[in-house]
């Protein structure tokens, strides 16, 4: 029995799913059972934080302070993306009770992602994860662009776990161990088999966290997907998947971080940059936030290369403001009706200052944060990562990093300057849904706020990186 | 300290206000309460900032008023003070943020509740700027000002305002982003980003040099010098006239502000070392920029353009490293930020009668304005630098520094002042003399009693200060003659 009590959210989370899939066969009232899973993600997230740290299953399985952390941001995002689910349900057609179950495995599939110290149990939480996404992203059956976007998402995701496979199956050749830390331990530092086996599993995580050149699904997927799975695919599976690019790299090849770390620059350098110029001409707010979280993942790649404390403790806050920062455009972005139809296009924000001043002031705010300008929550992620960057000598990487967050400046100013500066549009529908103002509130607060009182989130940070150093 | 946080009180005070003025609600008969809302927090804002002037010890060259809280982490913390150099500017901001809302009372004509949020908010951070200790609140406060200020130009601005203030935004950004990096990189060398603390430090050579590129680089735009001198006359242009004046008045002195403080004392080698470099281009400004302005059609380019050359005096007078070079770096930036703020609001008076600030569609305004007439040249003849006014008694300094360093640049600058004396003599001929032959301008009406509660004090600090300038450099001769020996004792 002991042993099962290190896996104790996830057991948790897992029968309650199952039984919620039972009882909805026969109970089709969608938001009383939407409501139960949104306990039932913050009961695990609970119980995640009173979980002692331990390892288990010949150790496959690790509960530390940074899978800890994780863990509760993906309960947190799922949670909220249930709050964004409920007022939003019909009018996208997708108003079934699956939606909150395949929600709640996909968490499930990540803590157990981020948990593992196993290549094995790794891929099968990854796969979990993805499973769910491929038909959340596909569940608007009757729209074309949301089948496309589902398709999509399908056929690149299963490359990119062939991929992932293909490295693992190599690494495993190579070293005779799928266990994260016997492979640290028997490392040989001159195997090129290795070496490819490390870039082939960097791919498929890189598909994951969608850092360019393994971009290409992003904004398709995000503009086709219904905005509530939009919102999540920008929250959750990308902190988790950070997480366990991190912990993989970390635990198996720390020894030998030059050689890897190439290839975390390369991709940071490349999202940034890619990001900051491609967004510019996008016209489509989802779509537009697919690039700017493609831009996000370069930054938050800088506190990976960096190979130490600062560097997982400035991952770790970017990461948090990440979420809620994305969490504030997102529940807003649901909140944009006109006559009861959803808009998405970013000159549909015309006007909004004249309409609701104090949402246009939040949502700018939040535009500003994005763009990293102080004193909002957004630059002191940036400040965090420049830090740890800096500190382990990677100017080339801070040089570009904030070149790269000027030139981004622009298309989050041009968000701003159409909703305050261009010629008014029709009023938005009232902004009535409480669950997304809620969401909408906390969170720019917390964007706002967040450099009055720092510390709770930068005691998380420290909190969590005490575990690799 | 020992007694009222009084620093924090002037920094929240404005917060305070903001929160006040979004619960009153915002139709057209609860306009004017708004206003004397607005108004009445700055106003007691700029009470507590005389209250801090007062109490403060002119012998003492050191931060007083110091205030430290745990921030973020136990390195970087919220600590803030003033010294000698820092404190006329903080009194500077306080004391023009009353008058750009009582300058803006009719001329804002939508929006009127967000406008003011929006001044208070820039309030809060220029405040911010001067009294922080600690190089990343600095910074904090540094680039969150351009928030407010990119929405006063891009909301309430003119024709071309889109254009205007993503250029300002995106041109001080792209500045002050290697600022942060430095800032970083000097936090990992000692290991706090105190200034007291780094000011005693001393970097490499080669640290310095790079270091002092990094902080150039934000500064020179913000300053702004030539070549990087572009986004202001655009900025200028299209801001509200409340906009220019603060934007002239003090976003332009966080720079000198910052030379003084970082550039010249934590890196005094590569200060230096790049000073030529820095003597030239103040040079080239001042010549370059008031021959540009000679040729302006538009009011607010021209005063925008000489605003660029008194910059060039400012800059000119830090990298003398004298301490009248100094002294008169900062009563040069505290008279501009006077003298310009008042000839933009001069240009705001006659803008708000006829809507232009064409020069060709005025004329002979002597004949109907006789008071607006009389400011107008007071403040003319102050930013050309006539004896018994403030211009006179910086340019005089700076130009007595550079005399002593360098001859030729001595020459070049007092070329600058004549031609100084060009541009505005003809300006203010165009517009002031002459007959009064336009149709439209046959009924214009002189100053009101609101306009002239706004210049009276303008012109009466002006004064003041040209004939009288001893109180304002007792306060900042201590902490200049600090800095020197900082920087003396550094280079030996």
């Amino acid at each position: 029995m002991g042993v099962f009590t290190i896996i104790l959210p996830e057991i948790f989370l897992f029968l309650s799913s199952t039984l919620l899939l039972v009882v909805g066969l026969f109970y089709k009232r969608v938001n009383i059972i939407n409501l139960l899973t949104f306990s039932i993600l913050i009961l695990a997230a609970v119980l995640v934080f009173y979980q002692p740290s331990s390892f288990g299953f010949n150790n496959s399985f690790v509960n530390d302070e940074f899978s800890k952390t994780i863990k509760m941001l993906i309960l947190i995002g799922s949670a909220s993306t249930l709050l964004m689910f409920s007022p939003s349900r019909r009018k996208i057609n997708i108003d079934i009770y699956e939606f909150p179950i395949l929600i709640s495995f996909a968490s499930l599939g990540m803590m157990v992602m981020v948990s593992s110290n196993d290549l094995l149990s790794m891929f099968i939480g990854l796969e979990l994860q993805s499973l769910s996404l491929y038909v959340l992203a596909s569940l608007n059956r009757n729209s074309l662009q949301s089948s496309e976007s589902g398709i999509k998402y399908f056929i690149l995701g299963a490359l990119s776990s062939g991929l992932l496979l293909f490295g693992i199956s190599y690494i495993y050749g190579f070293t005779g161990n799928t266990n994260f830390n016997l492979i640290s331990a028997t490392y040989d530092k001159n195997s090129l088999g290795l070496l490819i086996g490390i870039v082939f599993v960097c791919s498929g995580l890189a598909f994951k966290i969608s850092a360019v050149p393994f971009h290409m699904w992003t904004p398709d997927v995000y503009q086709g997907a219904p905005t509530p799975v939009t919102g999540f695919f920008a929250l959750a599976p990308k902190i988790a998947a950070v997480a366990i690019f991190l912990r993989f790299l970390y635990s198996s090849f720390g020894e030998t971080a030059a050689d890897w770390q190439q290839i975390i620059i390369f991709l940071s350098i490349a999202s940034m940059i890619f990001a900051a110029f491609a967004a510019i001409a996008q016209s489509n707010i989802k779509r537009l936030m697919a690039y700017s979280s493609i831009g996000h993942v370069g930054y938050i790649l800088i506190g990976m290369a960096c190979f130490n404390f600062e560097g997982v403790q400035s991952l770790i806050i970017y990461l948090i403001l990440y979420l809620v920062m994305n969490l504030s455009v997102f529940s807003f972005i649901l909140m944009m009706k006109r006559k009861d139809e959803y808009c998405e296009n970013i000159n549909d924000l015309s006007g909004l200052y004249k309409h609701n001043p104090f949402y246009a002031i939040l949502i700018a705010l939040s535009m500003f944060s994005l763009a990293g300008i102080p004193p909002l929550a957004g630059f002191f992620g940036k400040f965090y990562i420049f830090m740890s960057a800096i500190k382990s000598d990677f100017y080339l990487l801070a040089v570009v990093g904030i070149v790269a967050s000027v030139v981004s400046a622009f298309y989050y100013l041009r968000i701003v300057k159409i909703i305050y500066f261009d010629e008014p549009s029709e009023k938005f529908d009232e902004f009535n849904s409480s669950s997304l103002n809620l969401l909408f509130f906390i969170s720019s607060g917390i964007v706002i706020l967040f450099f009055v009182y720092p510390s709770p989130i930068l005691n998380m940070g420290n909190y969590a990186a005490k575990t690799f150093f | 300290m020992n007694e009222l946080p009084i620093l924090s009180i002037l920094l929240i005070l404005p917060v305070i206000g903001i929160l006040l003025l979004t619960f009153i609600s915002s139709n057209s008969e609860s306009d004017g309460n708004l206003k004397q809302t607005a108004l009445w927090v700055s106003f007691l804002n700029f009470i507590i900032s005389l209250v801090v002037l007062f109490n403060f010890n002119q012998v003492d060259p050191n931060f007083q008023f110091v205030e430290k809280y745990y921030w973020l982490g136990d390195t970087i913390s919220y600590h803030v003070g003033v010294d000698g150099i820092s404190i006329l500017f903080v009194v500077l901001t306080t004391f023009l943020v009353p008058i750009c809302i009582l300058a803006s009372y009719n001329n804002i004509k939508f929006s009127i509740k967000e406008y003011l949020i929006a001044f208070l908010a820039l309030e809060t951070f220029m405040i911010g700027v001067f009294i922080s200790m600690d190089l990343i609140l600095f910074y904090l406060f540094f680039e969150g000002g351009l928030i407010p200020m990119f929405l006063i130009i891009g909301i309430w601005g003119g024709e071309r305002r889109i254009y205007s203030t993503f250029k300002f935004f995106l041109y001080t950004l792209a500045g002050s982003v290697f600022m942060l990096l430095a800032v970083i990189f000097m936090y990992w060398e000692v290991g706090t980003s105190s200034i007291p603390i780094l000011l005693q430090y001393e970097f490499s050579y080669d640290a310095q040099i790079i270091l002092w590129l990094a902080f150039f680089a934000s500064f020179v735009v913000k300053i702004p010098m030539w070549p990087f001198h572009t986004w202001l006359p655009d900025a200028h242009v299209e801001a509200p006239t409340a906009g220019s004046v603060i934007l002239a008045g003090v976003l332009l002195k966080l720079a000198g502000y910052g030379f003084i403080r970082f550039s010249i004392t934590m890196f005094p080698d590569a200060s230096h070392y790049f000073a030529p470099m820095i003597y030239a281009l103040s040079i080239i400004a001042i010549i370059f920029t008031s021959l540009i302005a000679l040729v302006q059609e538009d009011m607010k380019k021209l005063i925008a353009y000489s605003s660029v050359a008194h910059m060039g005096f400012v800059t000119l007078g830090i990298f003398t490293f004298t301490i009248q070079g100094i002294e008169g770096a900062i009563i040069q930036m505290i008279s501009h930020g006077i003298v310009s703020a008042a000839l933009f609001l001069c240009v705001g008076v006659v803008y708000d009668r006829m809507h232009t600030r064409e020069i060709e569609r005025y004329g002979g305004l002597v004949n109907r304005m006789p008071l607006y007439s009389f400011s107008f040249m007071i403040f003319i003849l102050a930013s050309l630098g006539l004896p018994g006014t403030s211009g006179f008694v910086g340019e005089f300094l700076v130009l007595l520094s550079i005399f002593s360093v360098n001859t030729y640049f001595a020459v070049f600058a007092t070329m600058g002042v004549v031609l100084a004396a060009t541009y505005s003599l003809w300006l203010y001929r165009k517009i002031i003399f002459g007959q009064l032959i336009k149709d439209d301008l046959k009924d214009i009406l002189d100053l009101s009693s609101r306009e002239i509660v706004i210049f009276a004090p303008l012109i009466l600090l002006t004064i003041l200060i040209g004939i009288y300038p001893i109180p304002v450099l007792e306060i900042i001769e201590p902490s200049s003659q600090l800095t020197l020996e900082i920087i003396n004792g550094k280079m030996d």
